[in-house]
């Protein structure tokens, strides 16, 4: 059954368009002097908030030395499968990074796989990756957009540590406990 | 009521379940053929027992007798068998089954006990699962998932031991990750017959060390590697390579000597990185020889052959084939066959030679045996060549037939399937004067000197299956693809068949093996899907008087006084 609506007629007021004019240019105006809420990017970057999701990046303790000893959980965690690790062994001519025994020969990350998900960050033991406030990742090629384990490094940089375990374990070591 | 026992099984209760065990079976064994786990770590179903480690704590109760009268006594409430519980918790390793034995393993107290067995050998642990090899087979790492408090009460200084000991070229000790459960020891001293492990010192200070002097050096050192419940003893050469839960299994047969000891391939995206033991009770119980844990090595090695030639230029497969096919069809043809190939492929070797009328002779490899499992014939196959009927004899190890006959002017061309003719006695004039086809794996100086090369795949690129020196037909699987390129080894005889102008024949497992079961008597019932992981005993009598070189190894006694000498 066809439902008619009863349309009013237009009041003059509204055919004249004049107070919608007004009211249009009344926001259009505000916003001219109303702050910026766009930036000039990328000139102008946006502060990123704690705890954001960046790009994964490997981090070096507070004595500029690598945290990972390639356990790989991150590489199995992974579930893009972005993570790519080659273990190696650390020669015994370190003397502050010997007895640690393992570090990564190799470490890389395919950001095209990656998906920001965090999950390395959370499964690693020696708190050694972490997604920090890059954000944007860009290259030409794809060979580009795999970041090797020195481009982690120096995206990561270094994190203040709590736990120093590899300190106490060498402090522990020659402390010695023999009879 | 379950029925009474055949007389060598003894009704046991595991957790309020009746079942019935062999004799002398252990309360461990026991539990497990009740499917229930008892944690243990020093136990090993092939060692002798210690009873050390004290994680196979159980509860143990006996029926009750009168003592005066031997009369079983009654529990009025139940109407069966009182039976006495023990005060205090046994250790299930060390207790046979005896008939009413009664075991419970979930009661509060056993938990209990696990629990603070567990937490006493976490005390002075080190705690580096991340960087441990051991990490996701390690039995301390299991059990403190299920029987650890989570945290450690422990708040005095943890106990400080040599972290990288070299024990021997091939095994690296981590003192601090040691349980000292002795399994090592025991092994060393029981199986290997080689007693270089040992602990000093008392306590907590213990620490496992050869004797002084002494290296774990012994062919056997890597079983101790994979028997150790922890990350203590690694192997040096899989140290640090790659964690065990990205490695797929394959099962494989161990092809350096005739004894083809059971094993697992564990490969990673086409990669192989290590060789460890299968179980196979009949064969090498849970053992292998170190030297056969690194044959893996060939299949990346440098003088690896990937890729089919003529005359020492590159050519394509197909013409290589055709190349050699036509060498074949010029008649006079010598087949050296290999003791070192399949079943499927000497089958296949049989049908060209028949096909051809050629002579096949293999080439025999003798190096010592050890009596544990690297036997004296160190080709894996000589038999499977008896059984298809490549060859009726035994082979020498010296081609000097061969040789004669080239000499002779009686041979055209040679084919040789991976056999280095020149270790086996040919000198390069006598190689210059016919023109050999070599399948291979490897380079060497029959491949340099060879007309056509035709590039074949190594053990662990293929699939088939081995007769060992019990007559034990055996399978194994492909555990990583070739190389790019190098067609499977059957598919290469089969077309090698048809370029010399024979038949064209099956070159895939299944319909292989019904053309083998319908010709080979004795592997007439066999289909490759059909056989077991444990092997097949086929009946060797036929071949019985033949003079076998191997001595005795761990499952296997020479039948004849001749092949004991040897
Ligand atoms: S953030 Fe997620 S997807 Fe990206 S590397 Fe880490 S685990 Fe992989
Ligand atoms: S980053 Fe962390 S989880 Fe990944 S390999 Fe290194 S230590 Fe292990
Ligand atoms: S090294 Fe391993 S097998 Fe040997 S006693 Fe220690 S824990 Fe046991
Ligand atoms: S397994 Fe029984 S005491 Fe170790």
């Amino acid at each position: 059954m066809p439902y008619v609506i009863e349309r009013k007629p237009l009041t003059l007021l509204e055919r004249l368009y004049i107070p919608q004019i007004i009211a249009g240019m009344r926001v259009t105006l505000k916003h001219f002097v109303s702050p910026n809420v766009t930036m000039e990017y990328p000139e102008q970057r946006p502060a990123i908030p704690a705890g954001y999701r960046g790009v994964p990046t490997l981090v070096m303790d507070p004595n500029g030395r690598e945290k990972c000893v390639s356990c790989q959980l991150c590489e199995f965690v992974c579930p893009p499968k972005a993570i790519r690790i080659t273990p190696g062994e650390i020669p015994a001519d370190q003397p502050d990074r010997a007895h640690v025994e393992k570090g990564p020969k190799a470490f890389d990350i395919d950001m095209l796989r990656c998906i920001y998900c965090g999950l390395c960050q959370e499964v690693c033991p020696e708190e050694a990756i972490f997604l920090q406030n890059q954000y944007s990742m860009t290259g030409f090629t794809r060979a580009e957009m795999v970041n090797d384990k020195a481009r982690l490094y120096e995206l990561g940089g270094t994190l203040p540590d709590e736990h120093f375990k590899w300190d106490k374990k060498k402090a522990a070591a020659e402390h010695g406990n023999a009879h | 009521m379950i029925a009474p026992p055949k007389p060598d099984l003894v009704t046991v209760n595991v957790d309020g379940k009746d079942i019935a065990v062999p004799k002398g079976t252990n309360m461990i064994e026991a539990a497990r053929l009740a499917s229930v786990e008892v944690p243990h770590y020093c136990y090993h179903p092939k060692l002798t027992v210690a009873g050390n480690c004290r994680m196979c704590l159980v509860e143990m109760g006996l029926p009750a007798v009168d003592p005066a009268t031997k009369t079983p006594i009654m529990d009025p409430a139940t109407g069966k068998q009182k039976i006495n519980w023990m005060p205090r918790p046994t250790i299930a390793c060390a207790t046979n089954a005896s008939p009413g034995l009664h075991i419970r393993t979930n009661t509060p107290a056993v938990v209990d006990c696990r629990n603070s067995v567990t937490e006493f050998l976490l005390i002075n642990h080190p705690l580096d699962c991340p960087i441990c090899d051991q990490a996701g087979e390690c039995k301390l790492q299991e059990h403190s998932t299920a029987y650890g408090r989570g945290y450690s009460r422990f708040v005095e200084q943890k106990n400080v031991k040599p972290k990288r000991t070299q024990l021997g070229p091939r095994v690296t000790l981590d003192d601090e990750r040691c349980i000292l459960c002795s399994r090592c020891v025991r092994f060393s001293k029981e199986v290997a017959k080689d007693d270089v492990l040992g602990f000093i010192d008392r306590g907590s200070y213990s620490t496992l060390t050869c004797y002084p002097g002494r290296k774990l050096e012994n062919n056997y050192s890597l079983n101790t590697v994979d028997i150790c419940p922890v990350g203590a003893l690694t192997s040096t050469d899989f140290r640090f390579k790659m964690r065990v839960w990205f490695l797929k299994q394959t099962p494989s047969i161990d092809t350096e000597s005739s004894v083809g000891a059971n094993t697992e391939v564990w490969s990673r995206e086409g990669s192989i990185y290590r060789i460890t033991p299968r179980q196979n009770d009949a064969v090498n119980d849970t053992w292998m020889a170190d030297s056969g844990r690194i044959l893996y090595k060939q299949v990346k090695a440098a003088d690896r052959l990937v890729e089919y030639s003529i005359e020492g230029t590159a050519a394509l497969p197909a013409v290589a084939l055709a190349k050699a096919g036509g060498l074949l069809r010029a008649g006079s043809v010598a087949i050296v066959g290999s003791g070192r190939s399949s079943v499927e492929e000497q089958f296949l070797t049989r049908k060209l030679a028949e096909y051809l009328k050629a002579p096949v002779t293999l080439v025999s490899r003798v190096g010592p045996g050890d009596k544990i499992l690297v036997s004296a014939d160190r080709n894996p196959n000589v038999r499977g060549a008896l059984v298809t009927g490549l060859v009726s004899s035994l082979p020498a190890q010296q081609l000097t037939e061969l040789a004669a006959a080239i000499d002779a002017g009686q041979v055209k061309s040679v084919l040789s399937i991976g056999e280095d003719l020149t270790a086996a006695g040919l000198t390069a004039a006598q190689l210059a004067k016919v023109p050999v086809v070599y399948l291979g794996t490897q380079r060497n100086a029959t491949s340099e000197s060879a007309q056509v090369v035709i590039p074949t795949l190594t053990v662990f690129e293929k699939a088939g299956t081995f007769v060992n020196q019990q007559f034990r037909l055996q399978k194994f699987a492909k555990a990583v693809p070739g190389p790019a390129g190098v067609a499977d080894d059957l598919a290469t005889l089969a077309q090698l068949i048809t370029a010399a102008g024979g038949p064209t024949l099956a070159s895939d497992l299944g319909a292989l093996w019904a053309i083998i079961a319908a010709e080979v008597k004795p592997l007439a019932t066999v289909t490759y899907a059909n056989l077991t992981a444990s092997g097949l005993l086929l009946d060797g009598t036929p071949w019985a008087a033949l003079p076998f070189v191997e001595g005795e190894t761990l499952h296997f006694k020479p039948a004849s006084p001749v092949a004991a000498s040897a």
